[in-house]
């Protein structure tokens, strides 16, 4: 046990922390932004596939990881489009819309990397390996222990992926499009009723989700891996979905538990090195989204209750 | 352009649906400049549909419509505010999680910069139409977090931010405590006297007497003319909305209850915000009698009917029927004893929208022999029951088979009324029973249940309706603060001045004079 306690309180483990929770958390943050409009995308998954293979096809076609995520993100958006698409226009069930974009994905990227390599299960032979820049930041890096977890040799992504969760909070709450949007989501008749289009806020907010869900297929393939692989995105579009209800929505709750949701998976990995059962290990992560979400669902209802009693009493007094 | 002394002319207005429903049929509706004015008529009537049509939300197919004399197409709800009309609407469109401020500037939103909203300007706009207009709230307080009195005061807020001149209100006082209805008035006189024009769509005939000048109303989508309130009795615009006289005064016989079927006894309860809202309840009610509920609205009514149809759990106390117990015991069971109800909320508990009337009328009875012909219904019996109710509850359908959802307010409580009167109900529990329908609905329900009490059920009617309870009880108890304060043994014999006092808390009776409503020796 002190073994794994030791190996754990370390920066390279904490570091790990990070390089696991990032896909997570752009695909948590393109969900909340999407559940704030009211529009339910559980296309995540799928999305986050076949812009990882993409990514790597661009980036190899272009000899630029830049083009890489250009290309991620152009088709982000085109799915998050596409599924907004038949759900609004053509009145389609939007958990339907989901599934069909996550079996295009698990499926669409294994023939579209079986035409495009004559593979069935990764890039690398043909494309080779690809991996976007890694950034030290000058001064911050030289900050004990901080610095070395947060600020040396990560991914531009990992900035990117940070600085998003800043960008998303001011979108949803200092600018008029994000007053829109929470509007469109809580009570589209009120927005309808003010000459605010609905359907136009809804797929604004799944072009954003879009964009950040190619960011999170880019750095699968190009960061957390240098190649497209199989199966590779495991599960991260939907414990995304996970992370985004925990949260609440907001982009700070969404990264905590981004982040919870990274410590589970780095610990699992972390353990599969030592004698204990490997398969109840790596039913960690998945754990943890139970539990978490279970104890986010009795502490929002107590919460609720005590700020309702504190309400009545305040009227009560009121009254008096 | 021509001249005109109307603000409003909505002249040879038809709208046929394409489901073939004709709601509007040359209606003219003309408004003057600065004066309120009553849209009358039932459920069903077309008030609705013709307010849609003049706020852009629906397009007319024959007629025209000026605008202070200019001929208009309005298009959309933004085409109409930019002409000067806003919209109260009845269920508020309000977005709960938004501050007031945000909810007024919504879609018009100051920016600081080219990107960011300007909060405080938001703020200060809000707060400078508030005064203005004698609208007092408070533009940083979230809408979840405001009585209803205020979210009102926030829609009326957000039309006038957006240049209304004239303002509809569709049945603004549906939602609001006689407090909050007197606080309204004022602000609507307020409005008309700064040359506002108020479009206010009622079927409440009070108050329509107290504050509009003239009336237009409406009957099966066509207008039945333009009054002068003043000069228009009661009698007369009941008249001309349903066609005949209606009684307002309920014939009955004097009641002759005898043994008790519901008692009550000592009910507690406390809800989830810790607040007691039933203590020590006890009454009964007896066979043969009508025994009322008055009081202001959330003073433990809807907590006892909860209980009483076990949708909730008291903390103490207990409940028979009959002498049986029948708390905890499911629903079906209570129907099987002969307990009716009419919740108070009838699109949720009374029926199921999207089922035909036929499949909501015997939803309570499906599995009777009769009904059944070995694995599978026996239809014919089924239509021949739903057919029976529908031509004795007077539902004004197409055919039994119609979806719930399509029939007015009114026809909708008649499908409940029609399953839950017709089961031969020991105890009947009305909860609001006649909450916004239309004057040709409320008078058959409340002759139905003066009938059933009289045949010998005994009912349990509560309502917020002054009238009503009064009228149509034979004795009345009242809560105030989950008690019951006083008891009325014989409602003629009532001061309603007195009533008035006991509902708002300024008096109450001894616990013994409240007591005598157990009717125990």
């Amino acid at each position: 046990m002190s073994n794994i306690l030791s190996s754990i309180l370390t920066t390279s483990f904490a570091a790990s922390i990070i390089r696991i929770m990032v896909p997570i958390l752009f695909a948590a943050l393109a969900a909340s932004i999407t559940e704030k409009a009211g529009v339910v995308n559980i296309g995540l998954e799928g999305t986050m596939s076949l812009c990882a293979l993409i990514a790597v096809t661009c980036a190899w076609k272009s000899g630029s990881t830049f083009v890489g995520v250009l290309g991620a993100i152009v088709l982000g958006i085109l799915l998050s489009l596409m599924i907004g698409f038949f759900a609004f226009k053509f009145k389609t069930d939007i958990i339907l819309c989901g599934i069909a974009v996550n079996t295009l994905g698990e499926g669409g990227a294994v023939l579209l990397l079986y035409l495009l390599t004559g593979s069935k299960g990764d890039t690398q032979t043909v494309m080779g390996a690809w991996s976007l820049p890694r950034v030290t930041i000058p001064v911050l890096s030289k900050i004990p222990v901080i610095g070395e977890i947060f600020f040396t040799n990560q991914s531009v992504l990992t900035y990117v992926a940070f600085l998003c969760v800043i960008l998303v909070w001011i979108l949803l709450y200092k600018t008029p499009l994000g007053i829109r949007i929470r509007a469109v989501g809580e009570n589209d008749h009120a927005a309808d009723s003010v000459g605010v289009g609905v359907y136009k806020i809804k797929y604004t907010s799944l072009i954003l989700c879009g964009i950040l869900c190619g960011m999170a297929g880019a750095y699968m393939s190009m960061s957390y891996m240098t190649m497209f692989s199989k199966g590779m995105i495991a599960g991260r579009g939907f414990i995304a979905l996970a992370a985004q209800a925990m949260g609440r929505g907001e982009p700070v709750g969404v990264m905590l538990s981004s982040l919870l949701f990274g410590f589970a998976q780095a610990l699992a990995n972390y353990v599969k090195g030592t004698n204990l059962p490997a398969r109840l290990v790596e039913a960690l992560p998945y754990a943890v989204t139970i539990l978490g979400i279970t104890i986010y669902a009795i502490s929002t209802y107590k919460r609720t209750r005590k700020i309702r009693a504190k309400q009545e009493k305040k009227a009560q007094k009121k009254a008096a | 352009m021509h001249n005109s002394e109307y603000v409003v002319e909505m002249r040879g207005i038809d709208k046929i649906y394409s489901n073939g429903i004709a709601a509007n049929q040359g209606v003219d509706f003309l408004v003057k400049k600065g004066e309120i004015h009553a849209l009358m008529g039932e459920n069903g009537a077309g008030k609705s549909t013709l307010m849609k049509m003049l706020f852009g939300m629906e397009q007319p197919t024959h007629g025209e419509i000026f605008i202070n004399g200019e001929k208009v197409a309005l298009t959309s709800p933004t085409v109409a505010i930019a002409h000067g009309i806003g919209m109260v609407h009845q269920h508020f469109m309000l977005v709960p999680s938004l501050t007031v401020a945000e909810n007024v500037v919504l879609g018009m939103e100051p920016k600081k910069g080219k990107l960011f909203v300007d909060f405080s300007k938001a703020i200060a706009l809000t707060e400078e139409y508030s005064k203005k207009f004698n609208l007092e709230v408070d533009p940083n307080a979230k809408v979840m977090d405001i009585p209803v009195g205020m979210k009102q005061k926030v829609e009326i807020l957000k039309a006038l931010v957006r240049g209304a001149k004239i303002l509809i209100l569709d049945e603004p006082t549906a939602v609001l405590t006689t407090q909050e209805t007197v606080e309204l008035f004022r602000e609507l006189i307020h409005l008309k006297e700064q040359g506002y024009t108020i479009i206010f769509i009622s079927h409440k005939l009070k108050e329509i007497k107290e504050i509009t000048d003239r009336m237009t109303i409406l009957r099966g989508g066509r207008s039945m003319g333009v009054y002068n309130t003043a000069d228009t009795s009661e009698q007369e615009i009941s008249r001309l909305m349903v066609g005949r006289d209606v009684i307002l005064t309920v014939q009955k016989e004097q009641a002759l209850p005898t043994e008790p079927v519901l008692q009550v006894r000592d009910l507690e309860f406390t809800n989830d915000w810790n607040r007691k809202m039933l203590n020590k309840v006890s009454f009964t009610v007896r066979k043969g009698e009508i025994l009322g509920i008055a009081g202001v609205e959330g003073n433990g009514q809807r907590e006892l009917v909860d209980i009483l149809y076990n949708f909730a759990k008291p903390d103490a106390g207990s409940v028979t029927v009959g002498g049986k117990p029948t708390l905890g015991l499911h629903q079906d069971k209570l129907r099987d004893m002969g307990i009716s109800l009419i919740p108070e909320d009838r699109m949720i508990y009374g029926i199921a929208d999207s089922a035909s009337i036929e499949e909501n009328v015997i939803s309570d009875r499906f599995d009777e022999k009769k009904f059944n012909k070995g694995p599978l219904f026996n239809m014919r019996a089924i239509h021949a029951e739903s057919e029976r109710l529908v031509e004795e509850y007077q539902v004004l359908c197409k055919s039994p088979q119609q979806q719930v959802k399509m029939l007015s307010g009114g026809n909708i409580q008649k499908v409940v009324v029609a399953r839950e009167f017709s089961s031969d109900p020991v105890l009947i529990i009305a909860d609001q029973p006649t909450r916004g329908i239309d004057v040709g609905a409320t008078e058959f329900i409340r002759k139905k249940l003066v009938e059933l009490s009289r045949a010998g059920a005994a009912v349990l009617l509560v309502s917020a309706d002054l009238n009503e309870v009064i009228e149509l009880s034979d004795s009345l108890v009242v809560f105030h603060g989950g008690e019951i304060v006083a008891y009325f043994e014989d409602t003629r014999k009532m001061d309603e001045m007195e009533m008035g006092e006991y509902m708002l808390g300024l008096k109450r009776q001894s616990p013994e004079e409240v007591r005598r409503v157990v009717h125990e020796k």
